[in-house]
């Protein structure tokens, strides 16, 4: 029989050698047959491992404790920089990490093999943590104008980034899971937050049936690896490859497969892509920024470890499945934005092909990709946090318009705003002195690298395609106005305006305003909010001196340690 | 500090100053913050440049041959992994060539504008447009590397992309900027894989490490790898100058105002790619099919587009099709393996392209806006200054001696004649069809009868009725300037009494190792020079026959050739036939003026197969599932082929 | 009565299945998300199978963890629908493409 205790005692470092048929494999953390010892108990935590997910938990209790204490509209602008905060706290937990690891080069699992402590993990930790902070800081404006403000966006950002952290330190498939579903729950709320907004209700809905979808299929995939290879941790997993050479077992590929699927539905990768630019329509636009940049962060994170630490023996059979899903996600992303009229939606497909380079890196299976690919995903959180901050503000109040149109003219009415816009665009183009060129060198070097040439040609003909709309929004942005006096025109989708009235009675009288307030902006500037204004100069100089200068690519060689 | 950062500097700091000139409260007597300063500051800027780049050469003349070349670094782009640049300017006598006709040429273009452009409500940006393009190209020629070359490249596509659509209420200009883009992009496209190979190859981007030890000849390149760079270069360099089979946007690109058009053709824009070409000697010299293709796609434009120019009734699309036929001699040249020679006559176009031009430009604006020749004629009495400027750039265009056009072209036809007679002959017909198809323009616009009188008449416009005047000075001086460059300076590469100064001065660049000297005897010179000038008589003489008494001779302007031999229409036809229907009804609400509307090419079939997919978007959840799960299905698929085996 | 442990994999794997199809023919937004649970719970049969099989306790605790999960996605799910569902009167999720292309 199995007592409860014991299933505690498998989580943690067994106590060495015991006897009653319990064996302690010889890594010291799994333990088969069922073990009596009571000394089996004992679990070492390094809690120096996980400082970020606990300040931002500990964080995130004290913040929903604080709002019982206080009066329900305590103060504007208290939570965001609450937020921020707890935000700037897990960062520098995160820094203190990074050197506390040094450069010590194999990954250390700790907590019961749960958690992989190293550099890789810490670059994801930091990536997350600056992901909070200007999420917060953009998203307090936006929800004050959309009368949304509150705690709840806050807690769920935490809990999101919580999530993803713990997704991006993973030392096990079941951890993984765990993470992914911390995260997804989150963000599937925070998509369908704007509760006025029909297409908000939308997003969230599509994302929470398509996630719940991808979720189960991962975890089936997680089920069947461990079926044919006996554990969960990846590190076991690797080790049990490498022991016993098994010819392709059918059990162990379909789990692979279905891990793909799972996290490449996440990192919006072509085929699994099709929630992504009807959610990032929907949500609320800095949390589509904030999304873009944690889901996709934490996504490859995953795909990373499972691919190189656990079935890095298996290359031979992923690597085709993810040149193909590169390929797929690199053209599609690129061609369906050229032919989109909705500002938000475009960035939506880009971000899809912005993806698919890093699926390039992914596939080389090399030091070089990983570092490439690492060095995109850590420069692309400033520019789509950045480029969705400065959409978010033109949108005017209930995100009345976000076509092509919204952003004509901006150059002459709000030269500086422009000028950050025209920095993140050039970003995702790839325009030398930009992170964005470097990132694109990089992972596509290490294709080069590996003998890949079509890829690499396939990579640079997306580029030139994608050029096209970031090039035409650019000009846009420095076109005239069209001459025509008053306010922009609007067109509400019909069913914001006629459907609000009907619905079931008990329980629209909850104490919601059920009216969509839409405004659309005014002609002449609109207002950045000192916090935004902060966000985006961050982004903006950073994507700059990234583009101009070592220490980024520095930093993502050094968390390179999964090779 | 080195007079070379002087030229960088000067336009960089003009275009900044005008883009944010925009955004002062300075308001001129017009009005808004337009009126002449800023386009007198343009010029000055640009002009500046000028003068640093007269500095530049007269300090490296003082120097030895081989002391004429240095590298400034400007910054080092900081090294990471195997990739390190640094961006720096090469001073040596190819980039300094260069830089003073585009900063010479550009600045008498940019004094042009301003009595051009007078009036217009974008005067600014037209300035911003100007000074930022002689900076891009300066930045192009002077790099000391194939990347910082590359974003110059760059920069002057976007550049022309923003002066092309400078009217882009127009649709036609809308469109005609697109397609300039797009079949840039083409050529761009070329060049980022020759610069992906090339790093994979030499592990750098800098001329000194890849084109260095090879022009010393030191070191060798397979043959394999020289075509592979040459081809993609040459892809880029097609595209840039507007060669076959790229060269479809340039006549498109009259769209742009006047100035734009001279500063495209003359002197900036297409010589890009014969300057890619040159600056590539080294590695083209490796690759003997690469240096045939070259040849051959110069002397095919040269034919193709002077064909094509014999029946434009546009006055600047004649001139537009005629500049690709030049540029044709300036790849032929280049492709025989005689770089000098295809330098020489690109300084050569530069002078009597900008002024015929700038002519064209003085005759439009006098007829107001009027750019069909059947409806001019007459016009040499009004016109005391243009006409005789027009007539300069014309029989210098037509290589009648002694002009500049004769002597550079003559040296083409010699290198040509020295590496197949075949190319000589294609060279020597495009002469006569050049002579030919300038008497007809010539004629058309400024012999006979006077047919913009009747033509305004019957408009009864009020504003047409004044007879045509002559330009204002800002205009007539660089016309006047032109003019002179364009009879004498031919001297500066003449072939007899020691005057090739352009050759001696080009000489440490194309060193024998990469470009082998070849000698033409000098009875075959007299033999070429003679049978050219004798076609280029004939075809003047039956242009005076075909062309003195009438305006309209169908039998001698058939359709095929009045639309291009119909290229145009059937690419558009075959890239976008079926898809069409579905492009008009999906157009955009937005911005229709400025990006959409119908192109051809490349740029429609990627939007439209964007449109096709959106439909797999239906936005219905089931069907995402269903994508989801296929997506799926398709792996485990796969892995189900891979298991047990 | 012996049941080979296949048979456990092969009917886990057949839920699978079902609540798969289920999710991709059904238009009711609820129908949807008990497909959803049905596929979550064959996936729980297919670690308890394992689990015995390897003879290894680590399947049978990853149950836990799955039940959990499937508790919150529900919590969530349920309340998404509500809100969205709150002025609709039919629950199909077809009535959902306003945002499409």
């Amino acid at each position: 029989m199995i007592q409860p205790l014991h299933l505690l005692g498998f989580l943690g470092q067994a106590s060495p050698a015991s006897s009653s048929g319990c064996t302690i494999a010889p890594g010291g953390f799994r333990v088969d047959g069922f073990c009596t010892d009571p000394g089996s108990l004992h679990i070492p935590v390094a809690y120096r491992s996980i400082i970020p997910v606990l300040v931002l938990t500990i964080g995130a209790l004290v913040m929903l404790a604080l709002s019982a204490v206080l009066p329900k509209r305590a103060r504007p602008g208290l939570w965001p920089a609450l937020t921020a905060l707890v935000g700037a706290f897990s960062l520098a937990g995160a820094v203190w990490q990074w050197y506390d690891l040094g450069t010590a080069g194999a990954a250390q699992p700790t907590i019961g093999g749960q958690i992989f402590y190293d550099r890789f993990s810490v670059l994801f930790l930091i990536l997350i943590s600056i992901a909070v902070i200007f999420g917060a800081l953009s998203a307090d404006s936006y929800l004050r104008r959309e009368g949304l403000d509150g705690i709840e966006a806050y807690i769920l950002m935490l809990m999101s980034a919580i999530g993803a952290m713990l997704m991006a330190q993973s030392g096990s498939l079941i951890m993984l899971f765990l993470g992914l579903e911390i995260m997804s729950i989150a963000l599937y709320v925070m998509a369908a937050y704007h509760r006025r907004r029909t297409q908000s209700g939308e997003a969230g809905l599509k994302y929470f049936i398509l996630g719940s979808f991808s979720s189960a299929l991962f975890l089936y995939g997680v089920a069947l690896i461990y079926g044919a290879t006996g554990s969960v941790e990846f590190g076991l997993i690797g080790n049990f490859l490498t022991g016993n050479v098994i010819a392709n077992n059918g059990v162990l590929l379909g789990g692979m497969a279905l891990v793909i699927v799972g996290l490449g539905f996440k990192v919006a990768a072509v085929p699994f892509h099709y929630w992504t630019p009807d959610v990032y329509q929907g949500s609320p636009t800095p949390f589509t920024g904030y999304m873009a940049a944690v889901a996709k962060a934490a996504g490859f994170a995953g795909l990373f470890r499972v691919l190189t630490q656990a079935l890095g023996t298996q290359q031979a059979n992923w690597r085709p499945i993810i040149w193909l899903m590169a390929v797929l996600t690199l053209g599609i992303g690129s061609v369906m934005a050229i032919a989109q009229k909705d500002l938000k939606r475009m960035m939506a497909y880009s971000s899809i092909s912005q993806a698919g380079y890093v699926l390039v890196g992914l596939q080389a299976a090399s030091a070089t990709g990983t570092s490439g690919a690492l060095f995109y995903l850590f420069t692309y959180i400033f520019v789509i946090v950045g480029t969705f901050a400065v959409i978010g503000l033109l949108q005017g109040r209930g995100e009345a318009r976000s076509d092509l149109g919204v952003i004509r003219g901006l150059g002459r009415r709000q030269p500086l705003l422009a000028g950050v816009m025209l920095v993140f665009l050039l970003a995702q183009a790839g325009v030398p002195f930009t992170s964005g060129f470097l990132a694109k060198f990089y992972v596509i070097q290490a294709a080069v690298q590996r003998g890949q040439y079509w890829l690499a040609v396939i990579a640079m003909l997306a580029a030139a395609i994608a050029a096209f709309f970031y090039l035409r929004i650019a000009l846009l942005m420095y076109s005239s106005d069209p001459a025509e006096p008053g306010p922009l025109p609007v067109d509400v989708p019909p069913a914001d305006a006629g459907v609000l009235t009907l619905g079931l009675e008990p329980i629209a009288s909850l104490d919601l305003e059920t009216t969509l307030v839409i405004d659309p902006p005014s002609r002449g500037p609109v207002p950045v909010p000192l916090a935004v204004g902060a966000v985006l100069a961050v982004s903006a100089a950073f994507t700059i001196a990234a583009g101009v200068s070592s220490f980024a690519i520095d930093f993502a060689k050094q968390a390179t340690t999964l090779f | 500090m080195n007079a070379a950062y002087v030229i960088v500097a000067l336009p960089l700091a003009g275009a900044i100053a005008l883009l944010f000139a925009g955004c002062l409260p300075i308001r001129g007597p017009v009005g808004k913050v337009r009126d002449p300063w800023s386009g007198w500051l343009a010029t000055a800027m640009t002009l500046g440049a000028f003068v640093a780049t007269v500095w530049v050469w007269a300090t490296q003349v003082g120097r030895s041959a081989s002391g004429r070349s240095s590298d400034l670094n400007i910054f080092t782009w900081i090294p990471v992994g195997d990739l390190h640049v640094n961006f720096g300017l090469q001073v040596d006598p190819l980039s300094i060539l260069w830089c003073l006709f585009v900063t010479g040429v550009g600045g008498l273009i940019t004094l042009y504008s301003i009595g051009y452009m007078k009036g217009d409500p974008s005067f600014n940006r037209f300035f911003f447009y100007l000074n930022a393009f002689v900076f891009s190209m300066v930045v192009l020629v002077l790099a000391d590397n194939y990347l910082f070359s590359f974003l110059g490249w760059e920069g002057v596509g976007f550049c022309s992309y923003g002066l092309v659509g400078f009217w882009f209420e127009r649709n036609s200009a809308a469109v005609a900027a697109k397609k300039a883009f797009v079949t840039n992009r083409v050529g761009d496209f070329g060049f980022m894989i020759a610069l992906f190979l090339m790093f994979k190859h030499f592990g750098s981007f800098n001329f000194s490490a890849v084109l260095g030890p090879l022009s010393a000849g030191h070191a060798t390149l397979a043959a394999s790898t020289a075509t592979a760079l040459t081809l993609l270069l040459l892809l880029g360099a097609v595209a840039k100058s507007a060669q076959l089979p790229l060269y479809m946007w340039l006549p498109d690109a009259m769209e742009g105002p006047t100035p734009v058009s001279a500063l495209i053709h003359a002197a900036t824009m297409v010589t890009a790619g014969v300057y890619l070409i040159a600056r590539s000697a080294p590695i083209i010299h490796f690759s003997s099919s690469g240096q045939w293709t070259i040849a051959w796609i110069g002397a095919a434009t040269a034919l193709f587009a002077a064909t094509i120019a014999c029946n434009q009734n546009d006055i600047k699309r004649v001139l537009a099709y005629s500049t690709v036929s030049q540029i044709g001699y300036m790849v032929l040249g280049e492709g025989s393996g005689d770089y000098s020679a295809g330098i020489y006559h690109t300084v050569m176009h530069a002078f009597f392209k900008a002024l015929l031009f700038l002519s064209a430009g003085a005759v439009i604006h006098a007829l107001h806006d009027e750019q069909d020749m059947k409806r001019m004629g007459g016009l040499r009495k009004h016109l005391r200054i243009t006409f005789p400027a027009f007539i300069i750039g014309y029989l210098a265009l037509s290589a009648i001696p002694p002009f500049d056009g004769f002597w550079s072209k003559d040296t083409v036809l010699a290198a040509a004649f020295h590496k197949s007679p075949a190319l000589w002959a294609v060279g020597v017909i495009t002469a006569g069809l050049t002579a030919y198809y300038m008497t007809r323009q010539v004629i058309l616009v400024f012999y006979g009868q006077a047919r913009w009188a009747d033509q305004s008449a019957a408009h009864g416009a009020a504003g047409h009725s004044a007879p045509p005047h002559e330009a204002p000075p800002t205009m007539t001086v660089p016309l006047v300037i032109l003019s002179v460059a364009s009879v004498l300076g031919w001297l500066l590469n003449a072939p007899f009494g020691g005057l090739d100064f352009i050759n001696r001065w080009l000489a440490p660049v194309f060193p024998a190792a990469i470009a082998p000297s070849f000698a033409v005897h000098t009875g075959t010179k007299w033999i070429i020079g003679l049978v050219a000038t004798a076609v280029a008589v004939a075809g003047v003489l039956s242009g005076i026959a075909a062309w003195r008494r009438q305006v309209d001779r169908p039998a001698l302007e058939p359709a095929v050739l009045a639309h291009g031999w119909y290229i145009d229409e059937g690419i558009a036809a075959a890239v976008s036939g079926p898809l069409a229907r579905t492009a008009s009804d999906l157009s955009f609400e937005v911005d229709a003026k400025l990006v959409d509307g119908s192109v051809n090419g490349i740029a429609r079939l990627a939007a439209e197969s964007g449109r096709q997919l959106r439909r797999i978007q239906t936005g219905y959840v089931r069907n995402y599932a269903l994508g989801i799960g296929a997506g799926a299905a398709v792996i485990l698929f796969y892995v189900a082929l891979r298991a047990g085996s | 009565m012996n049941v080979p442990s296949a048979w456990y994999l092969i009917l886990a794997a057949v839920l699978f299945g079902i609540g798969a199809t289920g999710l991709l023919v059904r238009r009711n937004v609820l129908v949807m998300f008990m497909c959803i649970e049905l596929m979550l719970n064959a996936v729980n049969l297919t670690f308890v199978t394992f689990a015995r099989m390897l003879n290894d306790v680590g399947g049978q605790v990853d149950v836990f963890f799955v039940l959990v999960v499937a508790a919150a996605e529900v919590v969530v799910g349920l309340s998404i629908i509500v809100a969205m569902f709150r002025r609709r009167a039919a629950a199909t999720a077809d009535d959902i493409h306003g945002l499409k292309g």
